[in-house]
């Protein structure tokens, strides 16, 4: 019979999520399994709804992200509306969509990473955390709450609220122009914004070095990548289509209508959790398993359009074979440059006059009775498809989220880690903060998937086959 | 020099979407202010691992929508001095509370993205824990001492009451916040 370990983490304790290590009779590592242990239901609870209710609803399956949720949601609404949303509206939606990458990577970096790089992975966890960065580097962690405050304020600006700003997307467009005041405000705060950007890049580069174990062990294996790209096959967060290339950077599908995912995008179900298994229809599941997110992104993107942007991709390809990086801790690395890619084209947007017309929306009713729509969330490729009756009420919904991609990965790169650090019937030392880094670095959206921000606290249980436990650690 | 004892705050997420917690956030520099009155002692965003004893504030965010979480909200009543229900699922149950509408509502949000919305292996997932029948309030379950409605509340009204309990002063909540 096999044995398992299960490693709960503090999410498990509030019943979100925890980790199960199974092994051979041999006591080698057989598979982990990450259990995702919350759920909603939105894709039923939505349904008897009117559709423009939807990005409002929908935008509350995240805290962190919600405006991708109310870009997805509002392209889907688009389509049913049937109509194109004027330029301005579509470069506002961008602007807006930029302030929530750039905050949302701020706090993945500084906010739940960082203090692990500052304060050292086996430190009191007590002090683990933002607080902990605060009275260890108080600079440093004062810029990375000004930059995360900086994305959030052009939320607030464009959208007139930071979480949940739902009364400014509409389908066809927005519900009012930017004003000449508030571009200006974002202006005047975007050099600080940039700075911070282009140093904790360069700092973080100094990290790397010291980092050479967690980026060799830390789910660094071949997978396929996904993501929307532009026409040209340059980084894209709101629009494009799908690419898909394989681990030796070959195009295996290019421009693929984000709106026909579900011939490409298939979900598989396991008992042990709450979230899905999405998979690349041709390779069937489980062997379909690709990831999606900032570092899939820069794997299939050719270029990223900004200049400062552009080098740092350059520099950043050369980490892999062909332009690829495998290893999910670069995650970490790809969300600075994004950070740095997003705050050149809040520039570039806001110093376009037209970004204060005030033609921002495209009126229409029900003119079909399916929408889809898909961006790039901070974590990955989000689709959000609806179907309606005539006057409009939602009587289907499927959405499939960005951390959902990944979940095959996941579970690969607990594995990997596992299969390191587990040897016979003892846990090795080392093990817990290997397990917690992995999962950090692919910051899985943990409120639209999960429940721990961040800092996963472990409690590793090793079992025998008759259930009795053996051994027992907790960081 | 440091003599005064810090308020052990704590802040809980349980059926909600992190976005309260993303506006104490927002209360940005002043979070570094509030390091120097308050210690962190459980939140998702920091480390510790278990619920802790004689905690004096806790906010909860979400509402109660399995087994799981109403375990940890009781215990969390248990161990804490003063219960915040924070945000509008914990105060009125919201968005996941929808579901609460259709009949047999658990069943059917689990049919829905188990079964029908699925290509391979369909099934309802069960090692995992067990939803309830009806998504509730915090209120219905453990008495609350404050509320701080809002979807998510702003982040000044956090800071309000913060500031107030911490000064030791009863936060007069009335035309401060409001649903949604």
């Amino acid at each position: 019979m096999n044995k398992k370990i299960v490693i709960n983490p503090v999410t498990r304790i509030e019943g979100h999520a925890k980790i199960t290590i199974f092994l051979k009779d041999d006591d080698s590592v057989k598979e982990a399994r990450f259990h995702v242990t919350d759920f909603r239901g939105f894709e039923k609870f939505c349904e008897g709804r009117p559709f423009y209710e939807m990005p409002g609803i929908t935008a509350r399956s995240c805290g962190i992200c919600p405006v991708s949720h109310l870009m997805a949601s509002a392209k889907a609404c688009d389509s049913i509306v049937g109509v194109k949303p004027p330029t301005t509206a579509v470069m506002l939606r961008r602007l807006m969509h930029m302030g929530q990458m750039i905050q949302s990577h701020a706090l993945n970096l500084f906010h739940l990473s960082f203090p692990d790089f500052i304060l050292g992975m086996d430190s009191d966890p007590a002090e683990r955390n933002v607080f902990g960065l605060i009275a260890k580097q108080p600079d440093l962690a004062r810029q990375g709450i000004r930059l995360r405050k900086f994305g959030q304020e052009i939320i607030e600006k464009v959208a007139g609220k930071r979480i949940h700003s739902n009364e400014w997307v509409i389908p066809g467009g927005a519900n009012w122009p930017l004003t000449k005041e508030k571009a200006d405000y974002l202006k005047s705060n975007l050099p600080e914004a940039l700075d911070t950007a282009i140093n904790t890049l360069a700092l973080f580069k100094t990290w790397l070095p010291g980092l050479e174990d967690e980026v060799q062990n830390f789910g660094n294996f071949p997978t396929y990548y996904l993501g929307l790209v532009t026409a040209k096959g340059g980084l894209e967060h709101y629009d494009g289509k799908i690419r898909i290339i394989d681990a030796d950077g070959k195009i295996v599908a290019d421009q693929l209508d984000p709106t026909t995912y579900n011939e490409y995008i298939g979900e598989a179900v396991e008992p042990w959790s709450y979230m899905k298994f999405p998979y690349y229809k041709p390779l069937g599941y489980p062997d379909g398993n690709y990831r999606v997110g900032p570092l899939a992104r820069l794997n299939i993107s050719s270029h990223c359009g900004t200049p400062l942007a552009d080098e740092e991709l350059e520099e950043f390809k050369k980490l892999g074979k062909n332009g690829v990086v495998q290893s999910t801790f670069h995650y970490h690395y790809a969300r600075l440059i994004e950070v740095l890619f997003c705050l050149e084209g809040v520039k570039e947007i806001l110093e376009n006059p037209d970004s204060l017309s005030e033609r921002v929306s495209s009126r229409a009713f029900v003119n079909n009775d399916q929408g889809v729509g898909v961006a790039e969330a901070p974590r990955g490729t989000l689709i959000h498809h609806y179907a309606v009756d005539p006057q409009g009420l939602i009587v289907w919904a499927n959405m499939i989220i960005a951390t959902e991609h990944n979940n095959l990965s996941f579970n690969k790169a607990v594995t990997q880690v596992a299969q390191k650090y587990v040897k016979g019937k003892h846990l090795q030392e080392g093990m817990l903060n290997r397990v917690e880094a992995v999962i950090r670095a692919f910051d899985p959206c943990l409120s639209c998937a999960t429940h721990a921000i961040g800092n996963m606290p472990l409690e590793v249980q090793l079992l025998d086959c008759n259930g009795k436990l053996l051994e027992r650690k907790v960081r | 020099m440091e003599t005064i004892a810090k308020t052990r705050m704590a802040t809980m997420w349980l059926s909600g979407c992190s976005g309260c917690h993303m506006s104490f956030l927002d209360l940005d520099e002043s979070l570094i202010d509030l390091a120097k009155k308050v210690q962190i002692v459980y939140s998702p965003i920091a480390d510790v691992k278990v619920f802790p004893e004689n905690v004096d504030v806790t906010l909860i965010e979400g509402a109660v929508g399995d087994e799981e979480q109403l375990e940890l909200l009781k215990k969390a009543r248990g161990q804490s001095k003063i219960l915040i229900s924070f945000g509008d699922c914990a105060v009125t149950g919201n968005v996941p509370a929808l579901r609460n509408a259709f009949e047999d509502g658990d069943k059917a949000v689990l049919q829905r993205a188990y079964i029908e919305n699925v290509d391979v292996n369909p099934q309802i997932p069960n090692d995992v824990p067990k939803l309830l029948k009806k998504v509730r309030p915090l209120h219905e379950i453990v008495k609350i001492d404050y509320y701080i409605p809002g979807c998510p509340p702003p982040s000044d009204i956090i800071s309000y009451v913060l500031t107030e309990l911490l000064s030791g002063r009863t936060p007069k909540m009335e035309g401060r916040s409001r649903y949604g």
